[in-house]
């Protein structure tokens, strides 16, 4: 079965928003709570249960006299974030009722008939994408447009996207096709741009690549994502050592002081 | 710009003051300050624009309230267990397993209040998924519930029916599924928090497990002791509850690393001393001046110590729960 993913190449991004409509459009999203937030052209925020697309505007810092097209400067940085499906998924393995499955697109889905709010998945993910919708109840997230990918349609995003920033297509294919346009950046002068894909970490690599210009961490993408997995080891042996000590230890304290007083 | 008005500029050698304040000037005019920017930007160190990498935890009230009964019912199922092996008061026995029931009996109903419709609760128990502590601590508490039930419900029946014999069993296999299912009930909350994303709670993941169940330990003991139970053991156990708790505020204070500076920092910072204070010193100190005192005055500042632990288990969880709050809001990429 082929794995699906999303290579977002945000040299391409002009910042229209149409993916994050078109989403709410296909998936019938509710409105967000959008007000004036005072950050650049972005009122959105973050990717939250009502937001399963999020276009970030990093604003840089134009030098005068240079314009707005030199390699060397970037004005802005757009980039459209959305659910990483990754390949070890934190929210997977913490989700207690089964709500979160692995896709046969290999992707991770959340099944909202099943979800019973209980809002460990949100803090299970690295990347702070589910969360719990606070009027329903219940955790939601990007999708990957699952019901989409059945009828071997795109996922709505990718539909949309005027400029081909948000690509759709097979893992291995996307991450070829990343290396290709790496490489044609560079020929154009432009070196600071970088593929985001975390495949030598706990999170073992996402469904979904970045291309971006300048510091990954502005567009709030850590570079060391952890899978709260890997915490469980120590949890349990300190959960198993405490008991084993106190079950002694309150053994002793009665037979110590005679049992029956 | 009435902005600039109390903005430090940087300072410039006299050959390029002139130049370097010219194109100052033209950045202020065009509203850019990079050196010293009046909002928030995107950039590595603070992030896109200063928002919180995590979500933070999205649990109501009901959820430091069920750590804190989990605790002190799942150490007085234990208390309970071996008082009765060793032959202390059956007051102790009994009193120790209706404090287990009565948690047994409140701990599904706050979680319940906290999903907010019963059948929530049952989505949980068609999953057994041992990564999921989560899943786990559904299970060790439907264990305990059993456990706990069997046995009130064993020593009820041995009093009153026809075949003692019968319910003394159902008492007694209640008692040591209560117990074995009691020891992860108190601490499993600590793996909960502890594997997860935020890091404050996962930084302290050996920590939280042993540390949640030593203060349930020191509620349980402390509300025995309000009950009117005054056994030398339970003496001894709140004494040993309050040592290791004064142990684990002293080793917070020596923390240095900046993940955890919401255990130290700002009001989640005093409010974990405010519990360590009150689990720890408070009834240590309390404890052990009750030792060398006649049985009266003693029995007296033994329910004071009690009393302060009960109070300092419970703030313990509050603060902890808080403290995730706080760092899921400082969390950078």
């Amino acid at each position: 079965m082929k794995t699906a993913a999303f290579l977002t190449d945000s040299t391409l991004c002009i910042g229209c928003k149409a993916c994050e409509v078109a989403c709410k459009e296909w998936n019938d999203v509710p409105p967000d709570f959008v007000e004036w937030r005072g950050l650049s052209y972005d009122n959105t925020w973050a990717l939250s249960a009502r937001t399963w697309r999020h276009v970030m505007f990093v604003e840089g810092i134009p030098e005068i006299g240079k314009g707005g097209n030199d390699p060397a400067t970037m004005g802005w940085g757009l980039l459209s974030d959305v659910c990483k499906h990754c390949e070890v998924a934190g929210c997977l393995e913490a989700c207690p009722t089964g709500a979160l499955v692995r896709t046969e697109f290999e992707s991770v889905y959340l099944q909202p008939d099943v979800c019973n709010g209980c809002g460990y998945c949100v803090v299970s993910c690295p990347f702070g994408v589910v969360a719990k919708d606070e009027v329903d109840g219940r955790a939601f997230k990007c999708t990957f447009c699952y019901d989409r990918q059945k009828a071997d349609l795109k996922p709505a995003c990718a539909k949309v996207c005027p400029t081909q920033s948000i690509q759709f297509g097979e893992l291995d294919e996307l991450r070829e096709r990343a290396q290709e346009r790496m490489a044609q950046l560079k020929d154009r002068g432009i070196h600071d741009a970088s593929i985001w894909n975390p495949v030598d970490t706990s999170v073992a690599g996402t469904h979904a690549i970045f291309i971006m210009r300048g510091e990954q961490r502005a567009y709030n993408l850590p570079p060391q994502p952890e899978v709260p997995t890997m915490y469980l080891r120590s949890g349990w042996t300190s959960a198993t050592v405490a008991a084993g000590v106190m079950l002694v230890g309150t053994l002793f304290a009665f037979l110590g002081t005679g049992g029956r007083k | 710009m009435m902005s600039d008005v109390g903005r430090s500029r940087p300072q410039f050698s006299r050959e390029t003051e002139k130049e370097q304040r010219l194109t100052l000037i033209q950045r202020e005019a065009a509203g850019l300050v990079p050196s010293e920017p009046r909002v928030a930007i995107a950039s590595a160190e603070r992030g896109y624009y200063e928002l919180p990498l995590l979500k933070e935890p999205t649990w109501t009230w009901e959820i430091p309230v069920y750590f804190f009964i989990g605790g002190a019912a799942g150490t007085a199922s234990v208390i309970a267990g071996i008082a009765r092996l060793t032959g202390a008061s059956p007051k102790l026995v009994r009193d120790a397993r209706r404090m287990s029931m009565v948690g047994a009996v409140l701990s599904p109903a706050l979680l319940i209040s906290d999903l907010g419709r019963p059948e929530r609760f049952l989505a949980m128990l068609r999953v057994f998924k041992p990564q999921s502590p989560m899943s786990m601590g559904v299970w060790i508490l439907m264990g305990f519930s059993a456990g706990t039930t069997a046995a009130n419900v064993g020593a009820w029946l041995r009093a009153r029916s026809r075949f003692p014999g019968v319910a003394g069993f159902l008492e007694s296999v209640g008692d040591v599924a209560a117990l074995l299912f009691g020891l992860p009930f108190a601490s499993y909350t600590g793996v909960l928090i502890g594997a997860t994303v935020i890091p404050v709670w996962n930084c302290n993941v050996a920590l939280l497990p042993a540390h949640f169940l030593v203060s349930g330990l020191g509620a349980s003991v402390g509300a025995l002791e309000l009950a009117g139970n005054d056994a030398p053991a339970l003496q001894w156990l709140g004494l040993g509850a309050a040592a290791v708790e004064s142990a684990v505020g002293v080793a917070i204070e020596r923390e240095t690393n900046p993940s955890e500076a919401p255990l130290k920092r700002g009001s989640s910072g005093w409010l974990i001393r405010l519990g360590g204070v009150l689990s720890g010193p408070i009834p240590l100190a309390l404890r052990t001046a009750s030792l060398f005192m006649k049985p009266k005055p003693a029995i007296k500042l033994r329910k004071y110590a009690a009393v302060s632990a009960l109070v300092g288990s419970a703030i313990t969880r509050a603060a902890w729960i808080y403290a995730g709050h706080v760092s899921a809001r400082g969390s950078r990429p």
